[in-house]
């Protein structure tokens, strides 16, 4: 192994080596050489470069024979056992994750694949909650486009981590949103009107007109109203997940991000501690490739989020996120396993936003539309279901035509009645800052409706007192 | 026997007026009680603080405990010494270091009902989770329309200690206090921090708590009911510690301290301070400011905080929208130096209020006639 090795003298060698940093994964024993080079070792050996090398190794055998018996070193955290070569870990594997998927591009099972068993009337459950849902989003992003609602979060191409993960769970396990969850909401049993309610903020909201459309949130169907701040719900659900495993309960914790949203401080103190305090809680990120304008190649450089649940301690899956039947089979059994054993689970979902981001976003600005245009429809995620549930002969064109003319009808009702109610009234605006009134906004509000009276002119007449 | 309380009590530093043989003959209630009545018990606020968190922990099950060295290091500062052996793992959380993290699911459990108590260890830190403590808990209840409430408490030591440089050093009471949906109480004494930890525990709505750390040693007297453990102060109620008719003094936490040491100096200069504990810096008690305002006709007000935006700016604001016209003279704003907080000792106390400050502001409140700049 003659090489430039000679030309550096590493005895008192103040001259950095710089050798060339491949990933160096594990060499044999021959290979030590390299590794020395890396490392000046100016207080062994005569300064002569030839000699040098083969002798470190000569006593380095010995000292291998001795130490073989006791390989091992205790340190906090328990014992680890030693090498005597200095292995990087590679910053990323040869292969990344696999990706747990059950249907084909055109709905058909693959060959060889396991899923949990569907029945008819769940799978077409699942399928008209998907349509519902990719029908109630182009219908509501147009009427934000007509100026009727003032925003929108679309979720298309989401449908199947939307529906099938809500079908897996029961009514009993907490769900934690980001925002572009309403799927779950769907089919826990949020109606149309309730969704419309909210994004008109009229007096019939949930929310009393408090937040931006959206952010849907309902006690009784135990979902998390949605809050703007990103990843900010991580930490609530381990926080929610061990109030429940206090409480002994059969359920879990939900909660869902995106790629962008693994970024976040939050996200890292979430996994950390749902491991260190076994909650039941199952992360399930959507990752679809972009975050605003951010590709995942801006976001990580890590192999997508799945990679980081070993780092925290965390049990974690890759899946299809356009195959329905593999995000079902995922979800239930991690609801398994996050309830018996009591542990967190990582779930990343690959999927693709195939709207924008929000209806203030237009993402042909920094992706290429015809990219939107395959996804949305070759890679669509209902269409594909639809495929598989056609096959089984439990679909057809009669009942697709129906589904989608009714639903549609239903949908534009509910905007119309949305439209119509009342907003919320005056009172509204001082409640439940705190559990009691405060006297301060007592009189803030009286003092308001004095205003409004005497000069009525200046108040907009839509405003019921 | 009341003499030797009076002595006791005087010994340690407080000038506190008993009022006369009275106490003798009456069983002090909270509301009425104004001064340290049948003090029999003397409390660290150490001590205040360890009993209130036992006794709430004790009586209700879904109230815990969680924070960086709470649990086996008996606590930072010792505040929460003996709980982990009382109540075990589950109720007293040590957490990894991760403010934003642990607040975050301090939260979290809030939403799904139990009650958390978290503590910062010191509210500098507190800057790292405060996108929980406002967004996630102070405007839940309200963007939820009352489907969520928080009922947490997060609670640490505030303000300058000793030598601890300017990232340990810098009051929140006004960041805290400017914030709708939050609460914000400071106790002084052993009574303000057993009562008050105990009516925020109780609260249904989030609480910022804000000790201190240099009072955690000191000692106060205690009356019997303030030992008892259905104890409860009001939030949103200032106390008068001490009556006056010349000059009002407001402060909180360790400045109340300051200023009745200053009020004691300005007697003898026949200048009679009334000295306001504000105990509760939102929502601030602006019936009692007011009203001793219009007695008094001056004020000053104390903080350790940055002048700009502080609570003296609040109360200085209160007094002129309200009473304005009872005014004798400017109010006068005594807080800390705006600068970062120095380390160096002779720098440090310059820049932290102290009771010389406080007796000069007084002092130009009532005559006027010493121009600013040579009171100065």
């Amino acid at each position: 192994m003659a090489m430039s090795w000679n030309s550096r003298r590493v005895i008192g060698a103040v001259k950095r080596v710089t050798p060339q940093w491949k990933s160096i994964v594990a060499r044999k024993q021959g290979d030590l050489l390299p590794t020395l080079r890396l490392f000046p070792f100016p207080f062994i050996g005569d300064g002569s470069d030839g000699v040098f090398p083969r002798r470190f190794q000569s006593t380095e055998a010995e000292k291998m024979l001795e130490l073989s018996a006791d390989r091992s070193l205790e340190f906090p955290g328990g014992k680890v056992t030693f090498v005597s070569s200095m292995n990087f870990l590679a910053e990323a594997s040869a292969e990344r994750v696999h990706c747990y998927r059950t249907l084909d591009e055109s709905g058909q099972p693959l060959m060889s694949s396991k899923f949990l068993e569907v029945s008819e009337e769940v799978a077409v459950r699942m399928y008209t909650a998907m349509v519902t849902l990719s029908q109630m989003d182009s219908i509501f992003y147009e009427a934000q486009r007509q100026g009727r609602i003032s925003f929108y979060v679309t979720s298309i191409g989401e449908e199947a981590i939307n529906i099938a993960s809500a079908a897996a769970l029961t009514d009993d396990d907490l769900i934690v949103p980001q925002y572009r969850e309403p799927g779950v909401l769907l089919w826990r049993g949020f109606s149309l009107q309730e969704f419309a309610n909210q994004c008109f903020s009229n007096k019939a909201d949930y929310g009393k007109g408090r937040q931006m459309p959206v952010h849907y949130g309902s006690n009784k169907l135990n979902y998390f109203t949605v809050a703007s701040t990103i990843a900010s719900q991580l930490p609530h659900a381990v926080g929610a997940a061990y109030s429940l495993k206090m409480d002994k309960r059969d359920a879990c914790v939900v909660t869902y991000f995106g790629d962008g949203g693994s970024s976040e401080g939050d996200f890292h103190a979430a996994l950390n501690f749902a491991a260190v305090m076994d909650a039941p809680v199952i992360f399930i990120c959507r990752n679809n490739g972009w975050a605003i304008s951010t590709p995942t190649s801006d976001q990580f450089r890590s192999d997508g989020v799945v990679v980081r649940g070993q780092a925290y301690g965390v049990r974690s899956i890759r899946v299809d996120g356009n195959d329905a039947l593999a995000v079902y089979s995922a979800v239930q059994s991690a609801r398994e396993m996050a309830i018996s054993e009591q542990r967190p689970i990582l779930i990343e979902a690959l999927t693709y936003r195939a709207g924008h981001h929000t209806t203030s976003d237009d993402s042909t600005k920094y992706r290429p539309a015809d990219e939107i245009q395959l996804w949305r429809t070759s890679g669509d995620p209902v269409t594909r279901f639809r495929k598989w549930i056609e096959c089984n002969g439990w679909w057809n064109n009669a009942a697709e035509n129906e589904l989608r003319s009714n639903t549609r009808q239903q949908i534009l009702n509910a905007i119309q009645v949305a439209e119509k109610v009342e907003k919320p009234p005056v009172a509204d605006l001082f409640t439940d800052v705190y559990d009691v009134p405060p006297p301060n906004l007592q009189e803030q509000e009286r003092l308001l409706r004095e205003t409004i009276l005497r000069h009525p002119a200046d108040y907009p007449e839509n405003v019921p007192f | 026997m009341l003499g030797i309380v009076r002595r006791k009590v005087c010994a340690k530093g407080l000038p506190v007026t008993v009022p006369g043989e009275t106490l003798r003959f009456f069983r002090p209630v909270v509301h009425a009680l104004r001064n340290y009545s049948s003090a029999a018990k003397e409390l660290t606020v150490r001590e205040a603080l360890n009993s209130a968190l036992d006794e709430e922990m004790s009586a209700d099950p879904k109230v815990f405990l969680m924070g960086e060295e709470v649990g086996e290091y008996q606590g930072a500062y010792k505040i929460s010494k003996g709980l982990l052996d009382k109540y075990g793992p589950d109720r007293v959380l040590d957490t990894p270091i991760t403010e934003a993290g642990f607040t975050g699911i301090g939260v979290g459990a809030a939403y799904y009902g139990l009650k958390p108590v978290v503590e910062f260890m010191t509210f500098n830190f507190s800057m790292q989770a405060i996108d929980h403590i406002i967004n996630s808990a102070a405007k839940s209840n309200y963007m939820s329309a009352g489907q969520i409430n928080v009922p947490i408490v997060f609670r640490g030591p505030n303000g300058a200690a000793a030598g601890v440089g300017a990232q340990h050093s810098q009051c929140y009471a006004a960041w805290y206090a400017s914030c709708p949906g939050l609460k914000v109480l400071s106790p002084y004494s052993s009574e303000d921090a057993r009562g008050l930890l105990k009516a925020a525990i109780r609260d249904p709505d989030p609480v910022v708590f804000l000790e201190n750390e240099l009072l955690y040693g000191e000692s106060f007297p205690v009356s019997a009911e303030a030992l008892d453990s259905s104890f409860c102060l009001p939030i949103g109620k200032a106390k008068i510690e001490r009556e006056g008719k010349d000059v009002t003094i407001t402060a909180f936490s360790k400045m109340v301290g300051h200023a009745l040491k200053a009020a004691d100096i300005l007697a003898k200069d026949g200048i009679s301070a009334e000295v306001i504990n504000l105990r509760s810096i939102r929502p601030l008690d602006r019936a009692t400011i007011n009203a001793s305002v219009r007695k008094t006709n001056r004020l000053v007000t104390v903080e350790e905080g940055f002048p700009q935006h502080g609570v003296g700016a609040e109360i200085c604001t209160s007094v002129v929208e309200e009473s304005f016209g009872y005014l004798d003279a400017p109010v006068e704003r005594i807080a800390g130096a705006d600068v970062p907080m120095p380390y160096a000792a002779n720098l440090e106390r310059m820049a932290v209020p102290q009771v010389e400050d406080i007796v000069r502001a007084a002092k130009r409140a009532c005559y006027r006639s010493v121009p600013l700049a040579a009171a100065a």
